[in-house]
């Protein structure tokens, strides 16, 4: 049995025709990480929304299965759903200002999850945060988890979200562009954590990003969006000797590289776009006929 | 690409045009009232008091919302009661605006000792009881439509300088701010090109709301007979009235009652779509 | 060649509200703690370093949207330390600022037009609607976008549009603030290479502050390197990366993910 499998999803916005995800298709096995990348707009975000269950009220899926280990979550009723993805996945935020509620202290935004959706009794779950927090590197957890967010750095507060991802053992996370807000040199420590986190705990991790640098580092198997419809899949030192497919090749192009200092930066190539917008375009014509 | 602000834009039109049809058809009525009212809103005749409205047994020809215990026509009355709605809407909601923003502008804009000295003035004065402030005002200065508005300025500049300072603080952080510094725009006319025109959607709204408290606190004076010294029908002074005959003479009570919250709806729902419909980012 | 900026010894600091007492002023962080570099004309100088590094603060010094406390800016010879707006408005038709947050930089109600054309007008010169969408066509965009609002164009259209903006007026210099962090790849290599024919066509003077050595290295001749309000170092874009001296240049370096799956990046801390 695969671990997570998405068949044919397609998402419109809300009340049009007009899709955001086209037939989306991929693999994700257990243990694995796979990288989500594309440019703003491709719908990698989505992705990660629909599986979650928190699409904007704007979108709405149409068709298309996810199976989560056999389960297809899509056609759960929402109440059994909510409650099955709450016990094996979650969400690593993309803005760790906006996550966390200023109004609270960290403790109990920490353990509510656990003791609201896992059922577990207070007690377990304050040692369990402490022993996250542990985790991540936080020295002084029960400070920490007595303060409010706005006592803490950045880098610190987006370390609080990946130890209240991990805190549940779930089975997948979704990494929504975790580093994109942080600094150069916190984003390492902080993709470093991601790496050492997910190994240790067998986690399948979905990490959406636009940066392929980002990717190389951290990511088994990669999917290009463009427009809401898989361009490429495939594993990532593959990719990196050689995309196959041209739009790829281009992002890679236009992505700086140390290896290649006197490459010029160039942006992807009008022909290149225009094959991928005719690709997407003739997805949409099957799709409308079908 | 599209997104939800289509939706919104549909339900804006919707309460728009209904609000902006009521407040219509008052503005008409009130401005048309000598020729329009079936009535003389002030002719007493005892042999017609008390009459029903006009689908209910009882009720006679040309008295379509029924009469007063004084025989007076309520539907009439509510005609010129409306003028003096609207009147005080007006120019209360105006002049309130006018002075609450403009000092909430130079507060949020310029801060230093001016914000400091307009923001103390503020908190101090709305310390103070709306409603008592308001009686006291019109004790001291008589009573009449003029006091009324005037004290209706008197107690709500505070709500607009509050609101139109954070505006205008949030606006002035704004990089297209620093940028008319640095392109070497002097700081009054930053304020004018700059700052007013994202405030001004703010300003709309509370206006409209502005102008149906106007109403309400209006009413309320009135109620209690602060208000206008003559004998023109005033809503507030209706209901008082009706209320002795509620029993007997429910609609004395309840037109005026309905009058006026369509009223201060309209005001609010006017404010709202307005606000929209102009706003070039939801375009 | 004579030197455009001269900064000797600049200080700047900032009152923290955050801690003011109840009488009396608040206590004061100092951002910048003795800043000293020249630029000469026609270079292009990097400014990289973390957040909370101040390079923000300095560029918005050098514009005089900030005050400095104490050390001198000299602006092509002139004194700008402490002038005044007057004083200085004759001088701001030559030094000009593009915003990190095209959002936030561009007025949501005013036309690309228009936007692009308010600095020609305050400063008097003719026919500021045509050089504006002389503007736009310089960084590549129809001038059918004049009429369109910036929530109207993608991230990085309204980032171009910055550019023209600021390129209008004819500038000697343009201080560039973090103008790509919040692009894509894509649009940055585009916005890039605007710049650079920009800076080569219009024989600007630009100082591009960044977080992201990477794109530094594409675009400026010179590099300053500024943590916690230091210079840390000062060199020639390619000696900086081929051998940089201070330990923090270091780690900015190796903090760079390179898109290529090596394993030792987590390893090199």
């Amino acid at each position: 049995m695969s671990f997570l499998k998405i068949r044919d999803l397609s998402v419109v916005l809300r009340g049009t025709r007009h899709r955001l995800l086209r037939n989306v298709s991929l693999d994700v096995a257990a243990t694995e990480v796979m990288g989500l990348v594309g440019e703003s707009g491709a719908g990698k975000s989505m992705i990660g929304k629909a599986l979650l269950g928190i699409l904007p009220r704007s979108a709405q899926v149409v068709s298309g299965t996810i199976e989560l280990e056999g389960v297809d979550l899509l056609t759960l009723p929402p109440r059994q759903r909510r409650t099955l993805i709450g016990q094996r996945a979650a969400l690593i935020p993309q803005d760790p200002l906006t996550a966390l509620n200023p109004s609270r202290r960290i403790r109990p935004q920490i353990t509510d999850r656990l003791v609201d959706i896992l059922g577990w009794d207070r007690a377990r779950a304050n040692t369990r945060a402490e022993e996250i927090l542990n985790e991540v590197q936080i020295a002084a957890p029960d400070r920490v988890l007595g303060s409010y967010p706005h006592e803490l750095s950045g880098g610190m507060r987006q370390r609080i979200l990946i130890a209240s991802a991990f805190a549940a053992e779930p089975r997948l996370i979704v990494a929504d562009e975790p580093t994109t807000a942080l600094d150069v040199t916190v984003q390492k420590q902080i993709l470093k954590l991601i790496h050492e986190m997910q190994a240790l705990h067998g986690t399948a991790l979905l990490f959406v990003t636009h940066d392929l640098g980002v990717v190389a580092k951290i990511c088994q198997r990669l999917t290009v969006l463009y427009g809401g419809l898989v361009v490429e899949e495939a594993d990532v030192r593959a990719f990196f000797r050689g995309p196959a497919h041209a739009y790829s090749r281009a992002l890679l192009a236009a992505t700086p590289r140390h290896s290649d200092p006197e490459a010029d930066l160039t942006p992807v190539p009008e022909p290149v776009i225009a094959a991928v917008q005719e690709q997407v375009l003739a997805a949409d014509r099957s799709w409308s006929h079908a | 690409m599209l997104d939800g602000r289509a939706l919104v834009k549909r339900t804006a039109g919707l309460r728009l045009w209904l609000s902006v049809a009521w407040l219509a058809a008052l503005v008409i009525g009130a401005v048309f009232a000598p020729l329009v009212a079936p009535q003389d809103p002030l002719m007493q005749d005892l042999f017609t008091a008390r009459l029903p409205p006009f689908w209910m047994p009882g009720a006679e020809h040309g008295y379509w919302l029924g009469t007063d215990s004084l025989g007076r026509d309520v539907l009439s009355r509510i005609l010129y009661g409306g003028r003096v709605a609207l009147v005080v809407a007006l120019l209360a909601g105006l002049a309130t605006a006018l002075i609450g923003a403009t000092l909430g502008l130079i507060a949020g804009f310029y801060r230093g000792w001016v914000d400091m000295v307009i923001s103390r003035l503020v908190d101090i004065w709305m310390a103070f009881p709306p409603v008592l402030f308001s009686i006291l005002l019109i004790a001291v200065l008589g009573t009449g439509l003029s006091s009324v508005i005037l004290a209706i300025i008197v107690i709500d500049w505070t709500r607009f300088a509050r609101v139109v300072r954070a505006e205008a603080m949030a606006q002035g952080a704004m990089d297209y701010v620093a940028s008319a510094q640095v392109a070497g725009r002097g700081r009054f006319s930053t304020v004018l090109t700059e700052i007013l025109p994202n405030v001004l959607p703010t300003i709309t709204v509370l206006l409209t709301l502005e102008m149906g408290i106007a109403v309400i606190v209006e009413a309320i004076l009135s109620f209690v007979n602060l208000s206008i010294s003559t004998d023109d029908p005033t809503w507030g002074g209706m209901i008082a009235e009706g209320r002795a005959s509620i029993h007997q003479a429910w609609w004395v009570l309840v037109f005026p009652l309905i009058a006026l919250f369509l009223t201060v709806l309209s005001f609010s729902q006017l404010g709202e779509g307005l606000k929209d419909r102009f706003d070039p980012v939801l375009q | 060649m004579p030197d455009l900026y001269q900064v000797q010894d600049l200080h700047l600091s900032l009152p923290d509200m955050t801690r003011k007492p109840l009488f009396g002023a608040a206590p004061r962080i100092e951002i910048l703690k003795g800043l000293t570099f020249d630029i000469p004309k026609g270079q292009v100088l990097g400014i990289v370093g973390g957040s909370g590094s101040g390079k923000s603060t300095l560029g918005r010094a050098m514009v005089r949207l900030l005050e400095p406390t104490s050390g001198r800016v000299l602006f092509d010879g002139q004194d700008i330390t402490h002038r005044d707006e007057g004083g200085l408005r004759p001088l701001r038709r030559r030094f000009q600022m593009i915003f990190q947050d095209p959002m936030s930089s561009l007025n949501p109600r005013q036309t690309v037009a228009r936007i692009i054309a308010a600095p020609l007008s305050l400063h008097g010169l003719p026919d500021p609607s045509a050089r504006a969408l002389d503007a736009l066509e310089r960084v590549g965009l129809p001038r059918s976008f004049g009429n369109r609002f910036p929530h109207q164009l993608s991230g990085g259209q309204r980032q171009r549009i910055g550019i023209a903006r600021a390129i209008a007026l004819n500038p000697d210099f343009i201080l560039a603030d973090e103008i790509v962090s919040g692009l894509d790849v894509s649009s940055q290599a585009q916005v890039l290479s605007i710049l650079r024919d920009l800076v080569r066509d219009m024989g600007l003077t630009l100082a591009f502050i960044s977080h992201d050595l990477s794109v530094i290295r594409r675009l400026c001749d010179r590099v300053l390197v500024l943590h916690q309000g230091r210079i840390v170092e000062d060199a020639g874009c390619e000696a900086l990366f081929a051998n940089p001296q201070a330990a923090y240049t270091r780690e900015l370096l190796d903090a760079i993910p390179d898109p290529d799956p090596e394993n030792a990046w987590f390893a090199r801390a």
